[in-house]
């Protein structure tokens, strides 16, 4: 009877504890996201998002050249990317036997696990050290590399999870497969892959190491592919590391900034699918 | 309306059919050829990948050899590369990582699986999840103005204090150093250990904790003893994925490691990594032989990176193919 007592309370105990676990790790996002507030807030103002910086010293100024920045060169690097990413996620899921869909979907993975500084010295290898000038186009080239692997491991799970039948009664009416594929199962899948894409674009917003040597960073605005250009993660990192209060002031602003465009977007990735295609609905 | 469709359906097929089946041929071997054009840019850009940090580090390569891993001294003037402060700090920050990361992560994973309410479980691994999403660059942010403060006013002397007599808590204390890196990472990689580490254990059939709990068993005693071996090799995946993030994790690393190159016994000292010596001097380096050492601990870096995260996939993959239907 004390036996029993002592393995009830021991697994109470292991309960407990991993209450606890659970409150530790949900603790440091809070505190993070509660700091970002009360210390970028303050800097906030319609002038944050419209002007330029200014030298060290003054107060004031914007991260207008960076904000455009990231729009410009996550924006190329999706437009190269997401169909990249689809089109392999397709053929994986719809020649799943063949070589090149398995060779395909192995490297993805080892792509996905690639550190994305390493992503940024390839790119600096293929495009800077060649054309010998950084460049926004070199960055958004590291950006697009990231999000393929995220897109086509996405569409490819999706795409698996059409049911056969949809697929079975477009072949028997008389669909070609080409048009079953595009018009039937990879509509079906859309809402998912729209999803995975948005999360995709979300990631490489926020990364910062494939820019450091590609993009470089500037203080100007720009909207020349072939020129440094600024972008959002990158003035948070140099301004975080920077000597004056001023500057870390603004390092807080801009990564509120930051942690609001990727938060809306994995947020509206993930409730615009709520629902449809959940394995743990 | 099939009865309606199917008599219908075969009349124009004779007039027109051979055309149209050619035209859905070639409709079929023009979408294969662009799909094939997609799925062959994965290969080929890896391929690239290994090809141009390969050249791109030969200089150092030749001249350095394999002597590079085991070289101490890093001394860009001097034109000597050693990389082995880098491995260490690389492997040191990441183990440290995962002993305080894994024990969370699977907790959490555990008792979302198992204990909590129903309808706590899709919140708590959402709000988890949301921590992925958070840029490394804003934990970086957050380590070096708000953690590093925290730390080096409160839990390092408290550390020196209680645990000093050990040579990992003893020395001045910075700030800056290999324990506030690891800390950091930890909290980094805790969603994704979490997260895959879930989906394994939800990949456990219920018959093995039912068989448990009928056996006698208390809940604790069903998920040691029926639901955790079963788990096993898809729950070490989980982990050593998280390594592989941790390995590669450039900026919070960049930002809160101290950035030294030097091999220290105490935490509290700073370090470097491999991903932060790249970030720190890519930009800066002057000399080809420069360019081509900081390549070279790139290649490194993905040959290591590449061998985790494999074995990871394996063990996964393990647990994927063995177990049955997924529960909810």
């Amino acid at each position: 009877m004390n036996r029993k007592r002592l393995r009830r309370w021991k697994s109470n105990l292991m309960v407990g504890l991993m209450i606890a676990a659970v409150v530790v790790a949900v603790a440091p996002l809070l505190f993070i996201l509660l700091n970002l507030v009360v210390k970028g807030a303050g800097s906030l103002s319609f002038g944050f998002f419209t002007r330029m910086p200014v030298p060290a010293g003054e107060t004031g100024g914007g991260v207008a050249h960076a904000i455009v920045g990231t729009l410009i060169m996550v924006g190329m690097a999706a437009l190269v990317g997401v169909p990249l990413g689809i089109g392999a996620g397709l053929f994986s899921a719809e020649f799943p036997g063949t070589r090149l869909a398995k060779a395909s979907r192995f490297l993805a993975d080892v792509m996905n696990g690639t550190p994305s500084i390493v992503v940024g010295v390839f790119a600096w290898t293929l495009i800077v050290a060649r054309t010998k000038q950084f460049s926004a186009l070199a960055g958004s080239a590291a950006l697009a590399m990231l999000m393929i692997p995220m897109v086509m491991r996405t569409t490819e799970e999706l795409i698996k999870l059409v049911p056969h039948s949809l697929r079975e009664a477009a072949l028997a009416l008389g669909y070609p497969r080409w048009r079953t594929t595009v018009s039937i199962v990879l509509r079906t899948a859309l809402p998912g892959i729209v999803t995975g894409s948005l999360l995709a674009v979300a990631r490489v917003a926020g990364e910062t190491a494939p820019l450091l040597f590609t993009a470089l960073g500037s203080q100007f605005f720009s909207l020349s592919v072939n020129e440094p250009m600024a972008a959002l993660p990158l003035t948070v990192f140099q301004y975080a590391t920077g000597p004056y209060e001023e500057w870390h002031q603004f390092a807080w602003a801009a990564a509120l900034v930051l942690i609001i465009v990727v938060m809306v977007l994995s947020l509206a990735a993930r409730l615009a699918t709520r629902g449809r295609f959940t394995r743990h609905g | 309306m099939a009865t309606t469709i199917l008599p219908d359906a075969p009349a124009p097929a004779p007039a027109e059919g051979t055309s149209t089946l050619a035209g859905s041929r070639r409709g079929d071997r023009l979408f294969k050829g662009v799909l094939t054009v997609a799925a062959l840019a994965v290969p080929v850009l890896m391929a690239f990948l290994v090809y141009e940090l390969y050249v791109g580090s030969r200089l150092a390569i030749e001249r350095y050899g394999l002597g590079f891993v085991a070289g101490t001294t890093w001394d860009p003037v001097a034109e000597e590369f050693g990389a082995a402060p880098l491995i260490f700090g690389t492997l040191l920050s990441s183990l440290l990582a995962l002993v305080i990361a894994v024990p969370l992560s699977l907790g959490v994973a555990i008792y979302l699986t198992e204990f909590a309410p129903r309808a706590v479980r899709q919140p708590i691994a959402f709000i988890i999840e949301l921590l992925a999403a958070i840029p490394s660059v804003v934990y970086g942010l957050w380590g070096i103005f708000v953690l590093i403060p925290l730390l080096k006013a409160h839990v390092f002397p408290f550390l020196r204090d209680t645990l000093g007599f050990l040579p990992f808590f003893q020395g001045p204390i910075y700030g800056p150093s290999m324990l506030a890196a690891s800390i950091i990472l930890a909290i980094m990689i805790m969603p994704f250990i979490m997260s895959v580490a879930r989906e394994v254990l939800l990949a456990v059939p219920g018959s093995q904790r039912e068989a448990a709990l009928a056996l006698g068993a208390t809940r604790w005693e069903a998920v040691v003893s029926a639901i955790l071996p079963y788990a096993r090799s898809g729950i070490l995946g989980a982990i050593i994925l998280g390594l592989g993030r941790a390995l590669g994790e450039t900026m919070a690393v960049t930002m809160l490691i101290g950035n030294r190159h030097e091999i220290a016994a105490s935490l509290f000292a700073p370090g470097y990594t491999m991903a932060a010596v790249i970030a720190n001097e890519f930009s800066e380096a002057a000399t080809d032989i420069h360019f081509a050492a900081l390549t070279y601990v790139a290649l490194v870096l993905f040959l290591v990176t590449v061998t985790v995260n494999a074995a990871a996939r394996l063990l996964i993959w393990r647990v994927g193919a063995g177990g049955g239907g997924k529960r909810s």
